[in-house]
């Protein structure tokens, strides 16, 4: 690999085009698992969510999830795929401890939902990305390796495998290649994961958390110079959050260009991100790839879903999001530009939450998008993971309508919600910020001031309203400002008119 | 040696129903007979004594509160070691697998449990089921009771020596390519391969999933019947299980043993002809077609031109399925472990447990299967395989347009003597030769004997349409009416 130096993002845009493709793993939220009935809450001791079909145990064998199979077909449907009326589960063969029978339960050339697309807004455009297949398949379990510096299989000591994740349902949903997509690449593979998880939330079949790993994605990135064919492209594995989505793609494309630029050529290999340092690297080669040996489930019945049966899981899908938020922009009297902007950052459902829980949209927008983005931002994290939470949000606005609370000492409340300390009430009160607005407390302290400054008082009483500045920094002075500026300069004025 | 060892299993259930012997004692003499015999016959891998008794003296104390049993409560049956049984050893013959006792019991056992039936312990067999004569076992083979120098079959060898030794009136085996038939066609029992989705295979450890079948084994037919009807029956743990009610195998081997065929169509696969065939298998075979026409049956021959691919579309289609089905033997969960020495790596300990685990016999499969499947060859082996099967069905829909049954030879040679196609793995394939369309079809078929050649039993096969598992049982049923059951020598 060429050590050169990088190039700028500008420069690899001036001399390549990108074609991105991603993977996208989603782990269905099913009571039980795809091939038994074992439960799939997450966070279970190890190894207590198993059986002898989920360990694979010999005699064991499989049985269908149908919640699961509706599941894939309404994702499928939300996605402007064909059903299929007749397909098969395959074996994935390879030997892999994370993997009790050492073959995947997955599905090949015959998968359940082909040929659709999903639109998604990237700096007010409309790209359309074309979906290739969603199909179905079992989770391998979990492996930790033990002993060595990697936390890889190499080197370590000791691996132990936790079983409670094998067999739980897991959709693939793959994309068509995306060409012609330019500077925006990175920004469209993190919109369309974003979209990809706000359909699949709305349509109820998975809690779709990155961080939890029940959405994970892979992201193929390729360069090519412009009017030449399409580049050799990577696989970037181990991609788990929005940003990361982002950020590996732009990486990839810059340390592809600086191989090309050295006249160096890509290995088709799968490379690891790091969320760290937010670099790829190189992971095995697919020129060693194993053969799968696929071939059609023997011990499963071919899945045949009823064509009316599937229209009527089409009827009834939800208003997603897209359309949603159409919705919305109207409701909240928003242009398209101020949409995009909360749609960016992640804001559509916590802003529509803050509203539903008592705030007004500005409110709502005015928190989300300014204070708790750039809190996010700053922290590297995503807007939901914050730290407050929409209720919260609202409350604090509450407590500003009412009076209670200044902005600026709203903001203060707000770090303590940050900071774990509850909510904006309880936190008020315990560091004490509400506003004086006992006017008892406030005199006492007006007349402190008048009675330190008799010349400003005199002024004032001679019409030059515009002295009272120096009063009401003093008044706020004492009350450590918990004092509403506003009532305290008509309280001065009040006191010193007769 | 008690004479209860001799009854058949309906005799010796309609005595413990009459309460003229305990379910124990009837244990026990199978238990005494096991331990005088099995020393010579190797039929037993494991005899699960304390667990035998324990269920049998259940069964008694149930019958003694006056409860209602089924008519094999109290009976003894021999399981085959390729069925998972709860807590008691299940190896498979292999070493791979020595010492695993499953932590749940096979579908079929639940209901041999539920009907009341004493398992005596687990039969030996081919490693995986993998074999015609039992000799590719890693404990070692067992001995046909007809003679000791020559096999039992395979791969349910076990199972069908142990009925001919009369160390059980019952047995399971299971049914691939011939693996209840053939055993039975050379111990002059009766082994009966129900339609594939017919019984579950829940808890049959897999060789080949679409074609392994679990079934009964007995001396007669009635008896093989009987135990039919306990494991058949949709099972929802099972998706290529068939969810209808299963056929009246009971009443139509009561039917069949009145000996009347009259209006039945039978015919004789042209294809099969007499080339490779023992002469005295082509003699019996002939004297059963002769039975049958004088019980009443219409005797035609039918052609099944696609017949002569079944043998290398099945060593393709089951190496290629076993190869991924074996795969889950790998040191991690379960069964042998070797080389774990702290220093090798995981992929060292899986490849040294597999090269030691595995007998020859998988081996040649696995690297068979793994071969068909890889990508590039899929199409010209598997996929082409799976083609062939196609048209093998399209036979048998069509031959059973004309004809109510097929009939055949079930096996072109009598029992051999040990070692005799060990060197040549296709000698030993050919004792499935006539077994083998009917798994790549799925219907069922049974093995009835119709007498010796040269003192050692011919076995006639019967093959039916799927789901018309019935059908079979009467034609055997009205054969065995004529031609009796058959003894051998006092061991």
């Amino acid at each position: 690999m060429s050590t050169s130096v990088l190039p700028t993002y500008d420069e690899v845009i001036s001399r390549y085009e990108p074609v991105i493709g991603l993977e996208t793993h989603v782990e269905l939220g099913t009571a039980t698992k795809m091939f038994c009935g074992c439960p799939t809450v997450f966070g279970a001791e190890p190894n207590t969510q198993v059986c002898p079909v989920c360990l694979g145990l010999p005699g064991s064998l499989p049985v269908a999830n149908k919640a699961a199979i509706e599941a894939t077909i309404r994702i499928g449907l939300a996605l402007n795929c064909s059903i299929a009326t007749w397909c098969r589960f395959a074996r994935k063969n390879y030997f892999y401890p994370d993997m009790p029978k050492n073959f995947q339960i997955s599905q090949y050339d015959e998968p359940l939902c082909t040929d659709g697309y999903l639109d998604v807004e990237v700096n007010g455009e409309t790209v359309r990305i074309g979906i290739e297949r969603v199909h179905l398949e079992e989770d391998t379990g979990k492996t930790l390796h033990v002993g060595g510096a990697t936390g890889r299989i190499h080197g370590a000591t000791e691996s132990l495998v936790d079983y409670n994740r094998a067999g739980i349902p897991l959709v693939e949903i793959v994309t068509k290649p995306v060409p012609g997509i330019g500077a925006m690449a990175p920004e469209v593979a993190k919109a369309y994961v974003a979209e990809l998880r706000d359909v699949i939330r709305t349509l109820g079949v998975s809690d779709v958390r990155m961080e939890q790993g029940s959405m994970r994605c892979d992201v193929n990135t390729s360069l090519n110079r412009p009017g030449e064919e399409w580049g050799t492209r990577t696989e970037t594995k181990n991609v788990n959050s929005l940003r990361s989505v982002e950020r590996a793609v732009r990486s990839e494309m810059l340390r592809q260009a600086s191989v090309l630029d050295a006249g160096g050529t890509i290995t088709q290999e799968t490379r690891h991100f790091h969320e760290d340092t937010g670099d790829t690297t190189s992971g095995r080669s697919k020129e060693t790839a194993t053969d799968y040996r696929y071939f059609p489930e023997p011990d499963l019945a071919p899945l045949a879903p009823d064509p009316q049966w599937v229209e009527r899981l089409k009827a009834a899908l939800p208003e997603l999001p897209r359309v949603h938020r159409a919705r919305l922009r109207t409701e909240w009297n928003l242009s398209e530009l101020d949409m995009q902007s909360i749609l960016n950052a992640g804001a559509v459902e916590l802003i529509e939450q803050t509203v539903a829980a008592g705030a007004s949209p500005e409110a709502a927008r005015k928190w989300w998008l300014g204070e708790l983005s750039r809190r996010a931002n700053a922290e590297g994290v995503e807007l939901e993971s914050v730290g407050a939470t929409p209720a919260q949000v609202a409350q604090l606005q509450t407590l500003v309508d009412g009076g209670k609370l200044t902005d600026k000492l709203a903001r203060q409340v707000l770090e303590g919600v940050l900071a774990g300390e509850g909510d904006p009430e309880a936190i008020m009160a315990a560091r004490g910020l509400e506003v004086v607005s006992d006017t008892g407390a406030l005199t006492a302290a007006i007349d402190e001031a008048i009675a330190a400054h008799p010349d400003v008082a005199e002024k004032i009483r001679g019409g030059n309203q515009a002295a009272a500045g120096v009063l009401i920094g003093a008044v706020m002075k004492t009350t450590k400002g918990a004092a509403d500026a506003k009532t305290v300069r008509e309280l001065v004025l009040a006191r010193l008119a007769g | 040696m008690s004479d209860l060892i001799k009854l058949s299993a309906v005799a010796l259930g309609e005595k413990l129903a009459a309460k003229e012997v305990s379910a124990e004692e009837v244990t026990r003499v199978h238990l005494d007979r096991i331990g005088e015999v099995d020393g010579r016959v190797h039929a037993f891998l494991h005899v699960d004594t304390e667990g035998a008794l324990s269920a049998a003296r259940e069964i008694d104390s149930r019958r003694a509160a006056g409860e209602k049993l089924g008519p094999l409560a109290g009976v003894p049956i021999a399981i085959k070691d390729v069925i998972a049984t709860k807590g008691v050893p299940t190896t498979c013959a292999s070493k791979i697998l020595e010492g695993w006792r499953p932590p749940y019991d096979a579908t079929i056992m639940t209901r041999i449990r539920e009907a009341g039936l004493v398992m005596l312990g687990k039969t030996n067999m081919d490693e995986f089921a993998m074999g015609s004569s039992t000799e590719y076992s890693a404990y070692g083979p067992t001995y046909n009771p007809w003679d000791l120098s020559r096999i039992p079959g395979g791969s349910g060898g076990g199972s069908a020596a142990a009925l001919a030794a009369y160390e059980a009136p019952l047995a399971i085996g299971t049914d691939t390519g011939g693996s209840i038939r053939q055993p039975g066609a050379v111990t002059g029992t009766v082994g009966a391969k129900p339609t594939y989705g017919g019984t579950s295979r829940y808890g049959l450890v897999a060789f080949s999933s679409s074609l392994d079948t679990p079934g009964p084994c007995a001396r007669t037919v009635l008896d093989a019947a009987l135990l039919h009807e306990v494991i058949a029956g949709h099972d929802p743990r099972d998706s290529t299980s068939i969810a209808q009610p299963a056929p009246d195998v009971v009443a139509a081997a009561r039917l069949g043993a009145s000996g009347d065929l009259t209006g039945v169509r039978v015919g004789v696969v042209k294809e099969f002809g007499t080339d490779g065939v023992e002469p005295g298998v082509t003699a019996a075979f002939r004297d059963a077609v002769e039975t049958l026409t004088k019980l009443g049956a219409e005797v035609v021959e039918v052609s099944c031109p696609h017949f002569q691919y079944a043998l290398p579309a099945y060593y393709l289609i089951a190496p290629s399925e076993c190869s991924s089905n074996l795969a889950r033997f790998d040191s991690v969960r379960f069964g042998l472990r070797v080389g774990d020495d702290g220093n090798r790596s995981l992929e060292e300990v899986m490849s040294l447990t597999r090269e030691a685990g595995f007998g020859d016999e998988v081996k040649r499969r696995i690297i068979i299967g793994t071969y068909a499947l890889s990508s590039g060859y899929y199409d010209a082996y598997y996929g082409q395989a799976q083609k062939v099967r196609t048209l093998i069905s399209r036979d048998f829909t069509s031959a059973f347009e004309q004809v109510d049954v097929l009939v055949s030879a079930t096996t072109p040679f009598t029992a051999f003597e040990l070692g005799a196609r060990t060197s040549d793995p296709y000698q030993m394939y050919l004792a499935d030769l006539y077994t083998i369309p009917t798994n790549l079809y799925g219907g069922p078929a049974i093995s009835v004997p119709i007498g010796l050649s040269e003192g050692l039993p011919v076995g006639l096969q019967v093959m039916a349409p799927t789901m018309a598992d019935d059908r079979m049982y009467r034609i055997a049923a009205a054969v065995e009416s004529v031609v009796g059951t058959f003894t051998p020598p006092a061991l």
